[in-house]
């Protein structure tokens, strides 16, 4: 590795986390064609820079509420990719003992309070956790994902204003990725940016570039840095794309493809790629060898969450109950 | 032993669980300064402080959700939420995320709050602020539900709520705010899931709930004077239900009535009777169960219509004489 400095070796391990979820989403959508994951999943390929850039200005015990799009959110947040494969082939070893698959996928113990089936329904929970933050005074953060159709939620209003009036420690990341499953963000809100609305609760707005790793982490440094020292919340919008659909049953009728490969011009991998290598840190073979790295840790991870058991429906109703 | 009332009972086992516990905490739309919507936390902002008393916007699902997300991370959070009703507007908070965080991520989190809300019809305040709504939670496994009809019993129950590490919804009704029963001066928490007998007797079971316990009890008390000795059962927690204990007073006396305010179909007396209608003590039965519930209305604003759209003292002594007769 020829990483000259302390930031570029810090973007060599964001591309390395880029890449483990792409590895990742690709592996999960050829195991679903195969009709080896069972249900649906919501793919965040193209998203890869936001979950890598926020969580990465995030410490260990810092927290993150995650959406049904949180494959990223959760290996970026530093879960196991062979539990997280265990818990995608509904085995009992896995994050949630086969009880919450891709879309309730948490890694509670690392920091993630869990992918969520709502839309929206992770804003709420995250004032609490601010507030139990900010009453432990652990110095904690709480980074609250969401997409641009919860910004029409009621519980968005609710919950930021909230967190504003008591000057909580969160920072609610939008992930504008276009489209709230058919319909386009620009249909659904008269406001062009998500982020105006954060002159609404009295707390920072911004929006930045999504699909690039550097703009997503100096914004989110900054946000997370304000909140561990008690200014309160921000709203930071990325503006993003989801290359695939919504979820498995999307036959994308409400885009044309054009769209979609202007977006792949843009991918956050190859940008961050093209950047270190420019700076001389690290250049193309390189870079090949961490994506076969990559793949091959979910090959690992596949082979382990294979041999791994089922659960007994004998265990049907454990943990209903604490 | 010392008298108070069911609003003070409420009180003292907040004053009780702040003191002991600094993870427990109060949010709720105007319990500081304005002491509740009917007074119960009075007092509690002055000697705790705003922090651990928490005034909230008028915001159901984010406040609901706070007291979820800060139970998930270590506090005991006590939510209130100022009427039943409102409970409407907090309902994905509650079912989707409280109910099922635990068991979707496999055991790994716990979600110990409690949700205390004034429930029930006879103030007047007609049909958005009247709601009886327990039937819905107790449709929800992950949730436990309770609803005392003492100041012992809403002393003893709510300790054991918020010490337990589920979700509870602690149903209080306003009408028995104001009654008074003897209250020890460090009660223990009664267990979660355990009913008690109110009053024994060998002919028929009358199984109550909430504000309809007190109007079983004097219909007992009537019944008395007539030769008819009616057992009082208080399920007290409707979720875990304590069968058994229902089981076994329905199989002794061979009658039952079930009594409750909310409306009758598909209310918690609905599943009370099928319980004992599937048990051994269905062989025991000298008649058909009888479910006294609400009228299939909402609640009407004029006194009597109120009163008449959910059972009275009246409707039970009359409920019991049918069974009797049968």
């Amino acid at each position: 590795m020829k990483a000259t400095s302390p930031d570029l070796a810090r973007l060599v391990g964001m591309l390395r986390t880029m890449l483990l979820i792409r590895a990742f989403e690709e592996k999960a959508d050829e195991l679903f064609a195969l009709g080896r994951i069972h249900g649906t999943m919501h793919l965040s390929l193209g998203q890869e820079a936001v979950a890598v850039g926020v969580c990465a200005a995030l410490r260990p015990d810092d927290y993150i509420l995650s959406t049904h799009r949180g494959h990223g959110h959760c290996l970026a947040k530093g879960a196991e990719p062979h539990l997280m494969m265990a818990e995608f082939l509904g085995k009992e070893t896995g994050y949630c003992r086969g009880r919450g698959g891709s879309m309730h996928i948490a890694d509670v113990r690392g920091g993630n309070l869990g992918a969520n089936g709502i839309v929206a329904g992770g804003l709420p929970i995250a004032t609490g956790v601010g507030l139990s933050i900010q009453m432990r005074r652990t110095g904690q953060v709480c980074v609250a994902f969401f997409g641009d159709g919860a910004a029409n939620e009621g519980a968005f209003h609710e919950s930021l204003n909230l967190a504003a009036i008591w000057t909580l420690p969160v920072v609610f990341v939008c992930e504008n990725n276009q489209y709230a499953m058919s319909m386009p963000a620009r249909r659904a809100m008269r406001v062009e940016r998500v982020s105006d609305r954060a002159a609404a609760y009295g707390m920072p707005g911004l929006t930045v570039d999504g699909m690039d790793v550097l703009a997503v982490h100096e914004a989110a440094a900054s946000a997370v840095e304000r909140a561990r020292a008690g200014g309160g919340p921000t709203l930071l919008e990325c503006v993003t794309y989801r290359y695939k659909g919504h979820s498995k049953s999307d036959r994308q009728r409400y885009r044309g493809r054009d769209e979609v490969e202007a977006w792949r011009a843009r991918d956050p991998i190859a940008r961050l790629r093209a950047r270190l290598a420019d700076a001389g840190a690290l250049d193309e073979a390189e870079a090949d060898r961490l994506a076969a790295e990559a793949a091959a840790v979910i090959e690992d991870a596949l082979r382990f969450a294979e041999a791994q058991p089922e659960p007994d429906p004998a265990a049907l109703l454990e943990d209903v109950y604490a | 032993m010392r008298v108070v009332t069911y609003a003070e009972a409420v009180r003292e086992a907040l004053r009780q669980a702040l003191a002991d516990d600094e993870r427990v905490f109060l949010l709720g739309e105007d319990i500081g300064v304005y002491g509740g919507a009917f007074g119960v936390t009075d007092g509690l902002l002055a000697e705790f402080g705003p922090e651990r008393v928490r005034d909230t916007p008028i915001s159901e699902a984010a406040i609901t959700g706070c007291a979820i997300g800060a139970a998930v991370t270590g506090m005991r959070p006590v939510l209130e939420i100022q009427f039943m009703d409102f409970m409407t507007l907090a309902m994905e908070q509650l079912v989707l995320q409280a109910a099922k965080m635990r068991y979707m991520f496999g055991g790994t989190a716990r979600v110990p709050m409690v949700l205390r809300t004034p429930a029930g019809s006879g103030t007047g305040a007609a049909a958005q602020h009247s709601e009886s709504l327990e039937a819905w939670f107790v449709h929800v496994p992950g949730l436990k539900v309770v609803a005392p009809s003492s100041p012992a019993d809403a002393r003893g129950l709510l300790l054991a709520s918020i010490r337990d590490d589920n979700p509870v919804i602690f149903v209080e009704h306003k009408l028995l705010y104001r009654t008074r029963g003897e209250v020890p001066e460090v009660p223990a928490p009664i267990p979660l899931g355990t009913a008690e007998v109110k009053r024994a007797g060998d002919d028929v079971t009358v199984i109550a709930t909430s504000v309809m316990v007190p109007r079983a009890l004097a219909a007992a008390e009537r019944l008395a004077a007539e030769g008819v000795a009616v057992e009082v059962v208080d399920p007290r927690t409707l979720r875990p239900l304590d069968t058994e204990t229902l089981v076994a007073s329905a199989r002794k006396t061979g009658r039952v009535v079930v009594v409750y305010e909310a409306v009758k179909t598909l209310g918690i007396g609905a599943e009370i009777a099928a319980r004992i209608a599937e048990s051994e003590a269905f062989y025991h039965l000298h008649a058909p169960i009888v479910r006294l519930g609400g009228q299939e209305v909402p609640i009407p604003y004029n006194r009597r219509l109120e009163a008449a759209a959910v059972p009275q003292e009246d409707d039970i002594v009359a409920a019991v004489r049918q069974v009797m007769a049968a």
